[in-house]
C-alpha cells in the first residue's frame, strides 16, 4: 500500500495563488476529505494530483513514483482515477458503452484482431465486459445498462460518473463533489457506495465535498483549505474544534 | 412406491404426483429430466442456467447444512429475500429435512419482522442482503430463539463476520457438503420421510390490522393447485415463467412450488426488482400471473409510446384497435366471428399487434392471469384485442391462490370464472363465498379460534360477498366486512366504486367514504405518469406531484371522469357527490396501503380526518393543510399546501 504525498505545492496563475505551500498526505485504505469554502483550491489540488495542472512549485509523489509532471493518462495508469464534479460522460452513449469505453486503455489488440474479432480481441472484450458488469452490479446500475446517459436523472448520472472512474480498477479514487445537487436519499446511497468501496474493495478515497455532515460522518482524515492555504487538518472531531476552521466557514462578526 | 422410473413421466398419469412431497417431486424431476434447465438467474448481465440436477444438489447442500446446525423436524426457517434461486434452495432444503419455511415481505419493518419471527417461533432466518440482515439484527434482543441468520450477498457484511450468529450461505453449503460426504444416504432418507400431508410452508396473510396470520399449507395443497390449474390450462415442461412477484405472496409460491413441481416449467429470476420488466422481455414467458397494477402499468406505457410515435403508427394502431376490440368481444364470449372481421383481425395482428406484443415480451405468452383485486373491463378488452389472453383468477392464500378461473373463450370481465376441477363452491345464507378442495389449508398456525372460524362446517370461508350468475360464473362483490351503508341504510361497496374510479387512466388510487353519511365522497390520487404527460402536452407546468395535483386543469380533467362515472352509476346512492385531489400518493411506507397495495381504510380515514370533514361540509371549497413527509432516514418535513374540494352538480 502506498501513500500519496503532496509536499509544499504552490500553484499560481499569473499573480493569482490558487495553492500556496500545501502539504497533504493521503494514507492508503482511508477516506481523506478536502474541504473549504468556494474558491479555496479544493479542485485545484485534485487537478494537480490527476495531472491536469502541474504545480508551480513543490512535488507530488505516489509511493516511489513522482507524478509532479505526469500527464493525466500516466496518472490513471498508476491506478489513480477521478470522478468529475461536472459529469464528463458521453451523453449520447448508453451507460454500458460509457463504461466500456473508459477501459479502452486495457484493450491492447491490433486493428487486424479487431477486424476479424477473434482470439485476443474477443477475449479481451469479454474480460472488459465482465469487469464492467462487476462495476454495474456494485453501483446498482442494472436498470440503466442500456439507457442513454443523457436521459438519466442527475443522481443516476453522478453514479455513472463514479462507475466510470471505477472501471479503471483504481487503487486511489478522487471524488469531486459526488453529492452536489442530490436529495437526501441519493446522498445516502452514494455514502453507502463510498463506504463499501473502502471496505469491500479496499480503495483509498479522496473526497472533495460541501456537505459537512457527510464529511464529518465518514472521513478518517480531513484537510481544510482557505484561499489556497491549508488552515487545519486532522480527525473530524479535531477539525470541528479548530477555531481557524470555524472562522473560515462561519466568518467573524 | 418407486417413482424414479422415467416411464412415469407422462401427462396422463400425473395423478400420482399428488402422493409426494415437494422435495420428493424435485428428486423425481431430477430422475426424469435431470439435465433440463429448471432455474435461470440473470447475474452480471448474463443468464446463468441451473438444471434440475443442480437444483437438487443445492437443495441438498442447504438442507443438510441446516441439519448440521441442528435444524430438523418441525423447525421453522423464515425467508426475507428478493427472488433468487437461493430462496427456493433454502425453503425446499428446510422442507426436505422436515422443517417448515415461511416468507416475510422484504418491505417489512424491523419490529414487524420481530413480531412475525416471535409468532412463528423461527429458529433460522435467511436474508439475501445487508438491508434485510440489518433489520433482523435490530430486533435481536426480541428473538433469542433465532439461532442463525444466513445471508446470500456478502456485500457490506464485514461488520458482522466476527459474530457467529451470522453465516454466509457458502459456509452453510460447506457444512451440508461435509455431512453428505460423511453419510451419502442421509439426505435421500430424510426426503423419503416426508409425507404429502405435512405442513411445508406458512404463508402470511396480509393483515389489514394487527399481526398477519400464518396459513399452514401442506405439500398436497400446493401440488394439487398446480395440477388442477394445468388441467384447465396445460403447460409443457419447456415453458418459461418469470419470477417477479414477492415470494412472500401466495401468487409467487403457487407457481414456484405448485405449478413448477407439477409441470416442470423453468423459473427465471430477474437481475433485480427494478429490471424485472426488461428481463421479462428477454425471456418471453409462456404464462404469467400478476396483480392488476402490472397490467395497468404496461397498458399506460403502450399508450404513451403510441402517442409519441409518428402519425402512420398512430393511425394504424387506432384503426386496428377498433377491429381488435370488436374481435375480442367474439373471442371472449366464444362466439364465431364473421369472416371479414376475422380477416381484418388477422391482418391487424400481423401488421401491428404482433410487433407490439413482442416489444413488451408477451409474444410467446399463452395466458396471462390477473388476481388479487379487480381489473377494469376495458383492460380485458384491451389485452384481448392486442392478442394477449388475459384472464381473471380468484382465490385466497388459504386455498393456494387460485380456485376460480376464466376458461379460454369464456372471459367475462365482471366475473372471476368457474371453479377449478375438484373445487366445490357454495354461497352461504349471508352471501359469503365458501369453497372446498384438496388445496384448502388445515388452518392458521397457533390460532385455533381463527382456524375454527375459517373452516367452519368443513368449508373455507372467504370473507367475500358474492354470487353465482346464470352462466355458472362466480361474481365477487367485496369483503363482507367492507360493505358500507349510507345514512338511509342503502348498501354500497367502497372498493367497487374505487375500482370504477381507477378504471380511468388518469386516476391512480382513490378512497371512497360515505359510511353512515348522506352521500358518497372520494379522495383521489392522479396518475403521475399519465396525467404528467397530459399536462406536459398542454404546456401546464409543474415540478412536483403536489403541484401537478393542484392544477385547476387537472381538477377539471378528474371532474369530467367523475361525472362520467356518476352517469353510469347503477344506483343513485353510488354517485360521488364531492371529491378532493390528494397532494401525495398513498404509500406503503406511510402505512396507507397494505403490502399487497390495498387501502388501509381506517388508517387513511384517521390520517386525513381534516379532509374527510371538509368533504362532508358543503361550504368548504378549499382548505389549507400541512403536508407531512417522512424520508427513509426518519427525517421529516412539512409543506403548506391548499386542497380544493369539488362538488358534483346533480344530474337530472
Amino acid at each position: 500500500m502506498t501513500n500519496l504525498i503532496v509536499s509544499d505545492v504552490t500553484l499560481t496563475f499569473g499573480g493569482l495563488h490558487a495553492l500556496s505551500n500545501v502539504d497533504i498526505t493521503i494514507e492508503p485504505g482511508l477516506i481523506t476529505s478536502i474541504i473549504g469554502p468556494n474558491g479555496a483550491g479544493k479542485t485545484s489540488i485534485l487537478n494537480c494530483i490527476s495531472g491536469f495542472y502541474h504545480p508551480t512549485r513543490g512535488k507530488i509523489h505516489y509511493g516511489e513514483r513522482n507524478l509532479t509532471h505526469a500527464s493525466p493518462h500516466q496518472v490513471s495508469n498508476m491506478g489513480i482515477a477521478r470522478a468529475f464534479q461536472n459529469l464528463e460522460l458521453f451523453r449520447g452513449l448508453s451507460v454500458l458503452d460509457n463504461l466500456l469505453l473508459a477501459r479502452h486503455q486495457n484493450l491492447k489488440y491490433s486493428i487486424f484482431h479487431a477486424i476479424i474479432y477473434f482470439g485476443k480481441a474477443s477475449r479481451l472484450e469479454a474480460e472488459n465486459r465482465s469487469y464492467v458488469e462487476k462495476v454495474i452490479d456494485f453501483m446498482e446500475l442494472e436498470p440503466y445498462r442500456r439507457e442513454m446517459v443523457g436521459n438519466l436523472s442527475y443522481g443516476v448520472q453522478k453514479r455513472v460518473e463514479v462507475a466510470r472512474a471505477l472501471t479503471l480498477a483504481p487503487q486511489l479514487l478522487l471524488l469531486d463533489e459526488p453529492m452536489a445537487g442530490m436529495n437526501i436519499e441519493e446522498k445516502e446511497d452514494i455514502v453507502r457506495f463510498i463506504l463499501d468501496l473502502k471496505k469491500e474493495w479496499g480503495i483509498t478515497i479522496v473526497l472533495v465535498e460541501h456537505d459537512l455532515g457527510v464529511v464529518m460522518d465518514i472521513s478518517d482524515q480531513i484537510y481544510v483549505l482557505d484561499f489556497g492555504e491549508l488552515i487545519g487538518s486532522g480527525k473530524p472531531e479535531e477539525v470541528a474544534a479548530n477555531p481557524k476552521v470555524i472562522d473560515a466557514y462561519i466568518g467573524e462578526e | 412406491m418407486p417413482i424414479s422410473e422415467k416411464s412415469d413421466f407422462h401427462m396422463q398419469d400425473r395423478d400420482h404426483l399428488i402422493q409426494h412431497s415437494i422435495p420428493q417431486l424435485l428428486r423425481w424431476r431430477v430422475d426424469a429430466t435431470g439435465d433440463k434447465v429448471a432455474l435461470r438467474e440473470k447475474d452480471l448481465g448474463c443468464w446463468n442456467c441451473y438444471t434440475w440436477n443442480h437444483y437438487y444438489e443445492f437443495v441438498r447442500k442447504a438442507g443438510l447444512g441446516l441439519k448440521k446446525l441442528g435444524f430438523g423436524k418441525d423447525d421453522k426457517i423464515a425467508i426475507i429475500s428478493d427472488n433468487i434461486p437461493e430462496t427456493l434452495y433454502m425453503a425446499i432444503g428446510a422442507q426436505a429435512v422436515g422443517g417448515v419455511s415461511a416468507a416475510i415481505y422484504q418491505t417489512s419493518l424491523p419490529n414487524e419482522i420481530g413480531d412475525i419471527l416471535e409468532y412463528l417461533n423461527v429458529s433460522i432466518v435467511f436474508c439475501n442482503d445487508q438491508e434485510q440482515v440489518d433489520k433482523v439484527a435490530e430486533v435481536r434482543a426480541q428473538i433469542p430463539f433465532v439461532k442463525r441468520v444466513i445471508y446470500e450477498d456478502p456485500r457490506g457484511m464485514r461488520g458482522y463476520q466476527a459474530d457467529e450468529w451470522f453465516m454466509f450461505i457458502e459456509d452453510l453449503y460447506r457444512l451440508g457438503e461435509e455431512l453428505h460426504r460423511h453419510d451419502p444416504e442421509l439426505f435421500d432418507g430424510l426426503v423419503d420421510q416426508g409425507h404429502p400431508d405435512d405442513v411445508c410452508h406458512y404463508c402470511l396473510t396480509s393483515g389489514t390490522t394487527g399481526l398477519p396470520k400464518g396459513a399452514m399449507l401442506t405439500h398436497r395443497n400446493y401440488i394439487n393447485m398446480g395440477l388442477q390449474l394445468t388441467e384447465v390450462d396445460p403447460l409443457e415442461d419447456t415453458d418459461e415463467y418469470v419470477s417477479f412477484l414477492p415470494f412472500a405472496w401466495i401468487g409467487e409460491q403457487m407457481n414456484s412450488f405448485g405449478v413448477a413441481m407439477a409441470t416442470g416449467i423453468s423459473i427465471n429470476f430477474p437481475e433485480s426488482v427494478e429490471t424485472s420488466m426488461d428481463d421479462l422481455k428477454e425471456i418471453g414467458p409462456h404464462f404469467m400471473f400478476g396483480a392488476p397494477r402490472i397490467y395497468e402499468t404496461i397498458r399506460s406505457q403502450i399508450w404513451l409510446k403510441i402517442d409519441e410515435s409518428y402519425w402512420l403508427n398512430r393511425f394504424v394502431y387506432r384503426y386496428f384497435m377498433k377491429i381488435g376490440e370488436e374481435a375480442a368481444g367474439y373471442r371472449m364470449s366464444g362466439k364465431p366471428m364473421p369472416g371479414k372481421l376475422k380477416f381484418l383481425a388477422w391482418l391487424g395482428k400481423q401488421i401491428i399487434f404482433r410487433p407490439l406484443v413482442n416489444q413488451i415480451g408477451f409474444l410467446r405468452l399463452r395466458r396471462a392471469y390477473t388476481g388479487g383485486a379487480a381489473l377494469g373491463p376495458e383492460l380485458f378488452t384491451f389485452y384481448q384485442a392486442i392478442g394477449v389472453n388475459l384472464k381473471q383468477i380468484y382465490g385466497q392464500t388459504e386455498i393456494v391462490g387460485i380456485a376460480y378461473m376464466h376458461r379460454d373463450g369464456d372471459v367475462r370481465p365482471d366475473t372471476v370464472g368457474k371453479p377449478l376441477p375438484g373445487t366445490e363452491c357454495r354461497i352461504s345464507e349471508e352471501g359469503e363465498i365458501l369453497s372446498r378442495s384438496a388445496s384448502v389449508t388445515p388452518g392458521y398456525y397457533n390460532l385455533p379460534e381463527k382456524t375454527a372460524e375459517l373452516l367452519e362446517g368443513g368449508w373455507l370461508h372467504s370473507g367475500d360477498a358474492g354470487y353465482i350468475d346464470e352462466n355458472g360464473h362466480l361474481v365477487v362483490i367485496d369483503r363482507i366486512s367492507d360493505v358500507m351503508h349510507t345514512k338511509d341504510g342503502s348498501m354500497f361497496s367502497p372498493m367497487f366504486l374505487e375500482n370504477r374510479l381507477k378504471f380511468s387512466p388518469y386516476i391512480k388510487e382513490a378512497v371512497i367514504f360515505g359510511d353512515k353519511q348522506e352521500f358518497v365522497t372520494a379522495l383521489i390520487n392522479v396518475d403521475p405518469i399519465v396525467v404528467g404527460k397530459w399536462a406536459e402536452d398542454r404546456g401546464i407546468s409543474f415540478s412536483t406531484y403536489m403541484e401537478l395535483s393542484n392544477q385547476p386543469e387537472v381538477a377539471e380533467l378528474i371532474n369530467k371522469a367523475v361525472r362520467q362515472i356518476n352517469e353510469n352509476a347503477e344506483k343513485p346512492h353510488f354517485k360521488i357527490r364531492r371529491f378532493a385531489i390528494l397532494y401525495k400518493l398513498l404509500d406503503m411506507d406511510d402505512g396507507e396501503l397494505t403490502k399487497t397495495g390495498k387501502i388501509r381504510r381506517k388508517f387513511v380515514r384517521e390520517k386525513y380526518n381534516d379532509l374527510y370533514e371538509a368533504l362532508y361540509d358543503a361550504d368548504v371549497t378549499e382548505k389549507k393543510v400541512e403536508a407531512f413527509y417522512q424520508y427513509q432516514d426518519g427525517q421529516t418535513t412539512t409543506v403548506d399546501t391548499t386542497i380544493h374540494f369539488y362538488t358534483m352538480e346533480e344530474n337530472k
